[in-house]
């Protein structure tokens, strides 16, 4: 809320496309081969032990007859071991895991990135500039306003995405405190 | 702008609201210049975003409560306006033809991303819950199913096993059996457990600490129409999201159904800030919220209609017909979107379709009526337990370790979970496994019945055959399981990780019944289905710890598919319902809502005492006297000194302190912004300029310096009650108008003031709770 339109609107529009692409990734590719199956699985049968039979074939060729090969009984014992069959087809987009998966990982690893550079890289920073104010902890800190230095409102993009920066992490460490220390939300 | 006030004294809130709104936007842009309302123009309002936003007149604090008839007629007006100028050409009706398109547009991108969140939510957590006991080698990004989908394995026993899956052990030492492989196994299945859920927690504290527990009964307050900020936000979003998947992996008894609707809501938020008619509108984003809901129960449980169920029973507060309608086509957008990712690969939406069809027996109605009210108890135990706990957790020193208290409960339930193979694997699987009916393509060891290999018929006769050893097997490790389970759910939810519980109630429920039922078939005799009863004895369990009972049962009947079942789960339901009912009226959420001291006025409940408005309004005898302000006499110092001294969200205004006669009410926060617009921007206003809220200025010597016209911010419509009404009525109307404050007069007088948390205050007091644990205003 604190974006405003502009920041909603890229936001949203990143999303939008991660969204179509990946949906476009699902419908746009031709079935892998490897993608659809037709699983048989049949129980033991006289002196014979069970088998699975996975093979890839259509939806309209996945019964019995089609899949079960070789087939273990004489022929006229193959209608009633086939009835004891079940054959189920299946499907799946390995392209879809692969790409979801992906991005889970890059999303985790960035994020893991960052929260090591706010931790541990950042207040090695700020301690050398006198001007912005370092972040701590102590209980005064949310009464204070935070001094509107002309300054800070340079017209670079660095000087504004480090005043947003600074703005954001005032708002976590409100958060941080309202949960974690005084208990307030969320028990 | 030209909206104009012409009577003098109009008595409607409306016209002085829309002049409020108009005249403050109008002559004084010093907010009109920063918030990017009208049409970008080049990157300089790009960067925009980046500046802090100055606050509008009309807009709420943090942990305040909104005023709905405000923002309802806000809302007509803006609609009028739109209306009355889209005669004027054809670009007005297109843009009006928009904005009543708009709210479709909003459902529509937060039924998508919802959707697509939930497909990568269930396909990482399926890989990573896998990742505990091994890898794929030919390919990283697959679960142990995806890894095998095209062995070449034929045999029956060896059915799960394939060369390129492999446990940990194996792939380090090379040995795949063995007590040292089971203990290396077991080793690194707790190492990933902990590892995972200290990585959530730690992104939850460092990120977004809003994101831990469950997030309903959060939700349920802000919809009733409290203010978080940041609760629905877009780090948040991000936050939960991630760690959700971590916690769910990391094999801690949590679900994932209740944050799930949290992310659904801050979709819902994030796509309301692109549209002015729903981000300058509080009343109206709860619309779209209440929808977002409904959405998000949509992709957790596969079950769209029991979504918007959901939404209308347990979520929102108030819940119009448009809002049904949206929030309908918000679900089917996002089981449309989930489907088309298929995460499961048998193009279902969850993982426990079944497919059975035995019919049920009437005299089977005692069963599963019995069912309903252990459901009822151990709904009743769970949130007795849970909440002393997390009392327990919020007051003492317990609460100082977040991050310790989550370690700690990771590695004892992976200790404990891994030598039972039912626990070891997640929860949806098992679940999945109890509702199922064997067939022969089950390969678990509860459908290890004695096969007759001479017989022709199709195994599904499972009555008939006696239970072989496997069976008994099971059904020891699963009453261990249950009790194991039942006990750690209740340390696990409110831990400081998104936590659900709608999968770990249902879990522990038809472990228990499953064991019940089993002994109970007898060769040749109609035998129960223990799928069936599984089932019913989570619904069973699900309702007592939720009270739900319609979005319940037609969940349950999306979620299995057995439709032949529905009377057999209404029963257990209702029953569940009643007997937890008898120990106490609250809810897993509104138990929350409670513990955390939340504004949330429920509707449920009744109220029946005979107090009158005089007993509950301030100031009581001993306080001091109520602070107003005088139409006409008052300076901007006394104003300013006022608002510094006290707290009070608004004042009265009266004619004189005499008379006390009462013309309005004025906000607090209004008043500080009109005085220091009026201070920076209007000439000759200074600390003893008078402020007067009268049509025209006071009668004052030339010498006076310029007076301070604060009409166009008083509500001149404020409610009133008298002394004599019961607290019935003003109960009822606070409820159903969704107010904030409410003033007491008595044959025209002011006398004093009820707020909102004066009547839960009350309401609390008379219900013998503790009355200082309202907490927010």
């Amino acid at each position: 809320m604190s974006s405003g339109r502009g920041g909603s609107w890229t936001f949203a529009g990143a999303v939008v496309v991660a969204l179509l692409l990946l949906d476009f990734v699902d419908f746009a590719q031709t079935k892998n081969f490897e993608d659809v199956r037709c699983k048989c699985i049949c129980p033991p049968y006289r002196n014979i032990s069970g088998h699975i039979y996975n093979r890839n074939v259509s939806q309209k060729d996945c019964n019995c007859l089609h899949v079960v090969e070789p087939m273990p009984v004489p022929g006229h014992d193959v209608e009633a071991y086939c009835l004891l069959c079940e054959c189920k087809y299946e499907e799946r987009s390995s392209n879809t895991i692969k790409v979801t998966i992906i991005i889970y990982l890059s999303v985790v690893g960035a994020l893991l990135l960052y929260m090591l550079f706010l931790l541990l890289v950042d207040p090695l920073i700020r301690k050398h500039d006198p001007y912005t104010q370092p972040l701590h902890n102590e209980e005064d800190s949310e009464e204070m306003r935070p001094p509107v230095d002309p300054q800070a409102r340079g017209n670079t993009v660095l000087e504004r995405v480090e005043g947003a920066q600074q703005r954001w992490k005032k708002q976590v460490q409100e958060q941080r405190k309202t949960v974690f220390d005084r208990h307030k939300m969320l028990s | 702008m030209n909206v104009t006030v012409s009577q003098p004294d109009c008595l409607s809130g409306e016209s002085v609201i829309s002049d409020l709104s108009a005249a403050l936007l109008h002559p004084v842009s010093i907010h009109v210049g920063s918030t990017p309302t009208e049409e970008m123009n080049g990157a300089g309002n790009l960067m925009d975003f980046l500046d802090e936003p100055f606050p509008d007149v009309g807009t709420y604090e943090d942990f305040h409560t909104i005023d709905w008839l405000r923002e309802k007629s806000r809302d007509t007006d803006r609609h009028r306006k739109i209306t009355s100028k889209s005669k004027e050409s054809i670009w007005e009706l297109i843009k009006s033809l928009l904005d009543a398109w708009s709210g479709w547009v909003v459902m529509l991108l937060i039924g998508l991303l919802s959707g697509t969140l939930a497909g990568v939510i269930d396909l990482a957590v399926d890989w990573m819950t896998d990742l505990k006991e091994g890898v794929c080698l030919s390919a990283f990004w697959y679960s142990h199913e995806q890894c095998c989908w095209t062995s070449n394995e034929t045999t029956f026993d060896d059915r799960d096993k394939c060369p390129q899956w492999q446990k940990w052990a194996e792939l380090m030492t090379g040995h795949a059996e063995g007590g040292g492989a089971y203990v290396l196994n077991y080793f690194l299945y707790v190492l990933w457990a902990l590892l995972f859920s200290f990585l959530a927690v730690s992104l939850v504290r460092v990120f977004a600490p809003y994101a831990c527990g469950s997030g309903i009964p959060e939700i349920k307050t802000i919809l009733s129409g409290f203010i978080i900020r940041g609760y629905l936000g877009k780090w948040t979003l991000l936050i939960k999201t991630v760690t959700l998947v971590l916690a769910v992996s990391s094999g801690l008894s949590l679900g994932k159904e209740g944050p799930l609707v949290h992310v659904a809501c801050c979709c819902g938020n994030l796509f309301c800030s692109l549209f002015s008619k729903y981000s300058k509108n509080e009343g109206k984003r709860r619309e779209v919220l209440s929808a977002a809901a409904a959405a998000g129960v949509s992709v957790a449980f596969g079950a769209p209609i029991g979504g918007v169920l959901f939404s209308l029973e347990e979520v929102s507060y108030y819940f119009p017909l448009k809002t049904l309608w949206r929030s309908f086509f918000a679900a089917l957008v996002a089981a449309f979107t989930l489907r088309s990712i298929n995460p499961f690969g048998n193009s279902r939406l969850v993982l426990f379709y079944v497919e059975y069809h035995t019919p049920w027996y009437m005299a089977e109605l005692v069963p599963f009526i019995l069912l309903g009210v252990f459901g009822g108890l151990w709904g009743t135990l769970f949130i007795r337990a849970n909440i002393a706990w997390c009392r327990r957790r919020k007051t003492t020193q317990l609460g100082k370790y977040p991050v310790l208290e989550v370690i700690a409960v990771t590695g004892i339930t992976a200790v404990l979970a891994y030598p039972n193979p039912y626990t070891r694997r997640s929860t949806s699987e098992l679940i999945s496994e109890l509702f199922n009916d064997c067939g022969a393509l089950e390969s678990s060891q509860l459908c290890d019945y004695i096969n007759n290999p001479n017989m022709s018929r199709p195994v599904d006769d499972i009555p008939d055959r006696p239970a072989g050893p496997g069976v008994y097997n099971a059904l020891w490790q699963l009453a261990l399981a249950l009790v194991f389970k039942i006990v750690i759910t209740i340390f696990t939810f409110g831990m400081k990780i998104p936590s659900g519980l709608f999968i770990p109630s249902m879990m522990a429920y038809h472990h228990h019944d499953w064991i019940i039922f089993k002994n109970w078939c007898r060769p040749g005799a109609d035998c129960v289905t223990p799928g069936l009863y599984a089932m019913v004895g989570a619904a069973a369990c699900l309702g007592g710890v939720t009270r739900m009972t319609v979005s319940l049962v037609v969940i349950m009947f999306e979620l299995t598919g057995g439709l032949e079942y529905i009377v057999p789960l209404m029963a257990a339901a209702v029953t569940s319902k009643w007997v937890a009912d008898a120990f106490g009226k609250e809810g897993i959420y509104e138990s929350h809502i409670q513990l955390n001291g939340y504004p949330y006025l429920d509707v449920r409940d009744e109220f029946t005492h005979r107090t009158l408005a005089t007993d509950v309004m301030r100031p009581r005898r001993n306080d001091p006297t109520l602070a107003v302000l005088t139409q006409d006499s008052t300076t901007v110092e006394d104003v300013e000194t006022l608002i510094k001294d006290t707290d009070y969200n608004g004042f009265p205004v009266v004619v004189s302190r005499e008379s006390e006669r009462l013309i309005g009410f004025v906000q607090r926060r209004d008043l500080t912004l009109a005085i220091k617009n009026a201070r920076q921007k209007q000439d000759g206003v200074v600390s003893s300029s008078v402020v007067y809220f009268t049509e025209d200025a006071p009668q004052l010597p030339a010498s006076n310096p310029q007076p301070l016209k604060l009409r166009r911010i008083l509500n001149l419509s404020p409610f009133t009650v008298t002394d004599h009404t019961p607290m019935e009525t003003v109960v009822d109307i606070f409820r159903k108008l969704g107010l904030r404050q409410c003033l007491v007069t008595r044959s025209g007088r002011l006398l004093g003031i009820i707020t909102k948390k004066d009547v839960l205050r009350h309401m609390a007091q008379m219900m013998n709770q503790d009355p200082e644990s309202i907490m927010f205003n």
